[in-house]
């Protein structure tokens, strides 16, 4: 059992316990913490894979930008001091057997299947080759991106704007 | 260097529960924004499977990028659907995607 093994399983083992918590809590605000705790487990386990830039992206973009506009969100929708009387989940017995059905499928085959691996490649730093990737082979995905964001940006800006005395 | 006895098959195990996982919270969950958190572990774990992909497999750094290009995605789509859920909070007081069913009548 070397260290590779002992962390993996570690941070493994962080992933899946937080993204139980994200699935099951019942207050939504843990969730939102919960799922904190899976996106860190999940960058360290892009910097086992040795991919630097990606577990960095991952901590800027999830962490600081996508669970802070969920917890945003959070903050803005549910009531103070209301408690959630109300059962938040439904549709509980189809859930459990269509869940349990692909995960059975999936980690059946995944375990089952011999992939083709190279070998275990030395680390090398990512970010100076993807930034190559990303202008030359990719450059179309990148603009159109690029593009894709900025419309996001303005149609959220529209969509989320209280419009005055006018209501659909 | 050691090789080390963990491989593609765990990462991508790892990745699979994650999956079922956001699956089962998009199916269970009454609140959008619970919703939401069930569509970014799965978006995640696909992630996973890319990058695992670009480790272990013959891919070069094509994984990464397209990871990349995920990320990318599920930061647009967190945006535009809080700002669809803040709206519909506004309009009819509620988030639950089983309350909003103003076009059924």
């Amino acid at each position: 059992m070397n260290w590779y093994n002992i962390v993996f399983y570690a941070f493994a083992a962080l992933t899946i316990i937080s993204a139980i918590g994200v699935v099951f809590s019942r207050s939504i605000l843990y969730a939102a913490f919960s799922l904190l705790f899976t996106f860190f487990g999940v960058a360290a386990l892009y910097v086992l894979l040795s991919a630097d830039f990606i577990a960095i992206t991952q901590i800027l973009l999830y962490v600081g930008g996508i669970l802070v506009l969920i917890i945003f969100g959070i903050m803005l929708t549910s009531r103070a001091n209301k408690v959630e009387v109300k059962r938040s989940t439904f549709q509980l017995v189809p859930a459990v057997l269509v869940v349990g059905a692909i995960a059975g499928t999936l980690i059946g085959v995944l375990t089952t299947t011999n992939w083709p691996t190279a070998n275990f490649l030395p680390y090398e730093e990512t970010a100076r080759p993807i930034g190559a990737l990303l202008m030359t082979q990719f450059v179309l995905p990148f603009e159109l991106a690029s593009i894709l964001l900025l419309v996001a940006l303005i149609g959220a800006v529209i969509i989320a704007r209280r419009e005055k005395g006018k209501r659909a | 260097m050691m090789v080390p006895n963990v491989g593609l098959t765990q990462f991508l195990v790892v990745s699979a529960i994650m999956f079922s996982l956001g699956i089962y919270g998009v199916i269970t969950r009454k609140n959008a924004i619970m919703v939401l958190m069930g569509i970014e572990l799965i978006l995640n774990s696909a992630n996973i499977n890319f990058i695992a992909f670009t480790r272990f497999g013959l891919m070069n750094l094509t994984g990464q990028v397209v990871a990349i290009f995920v990320i990318i995605l599920a930061a647009a789509e967190a945006a535009i659907l809080l700002a669809i859920v803040l709206n519909i909070y506004q309009q009819l007081n509620t988030v639950n995607v089983d309350e909003v069913d103003k076009l059924k009548n």
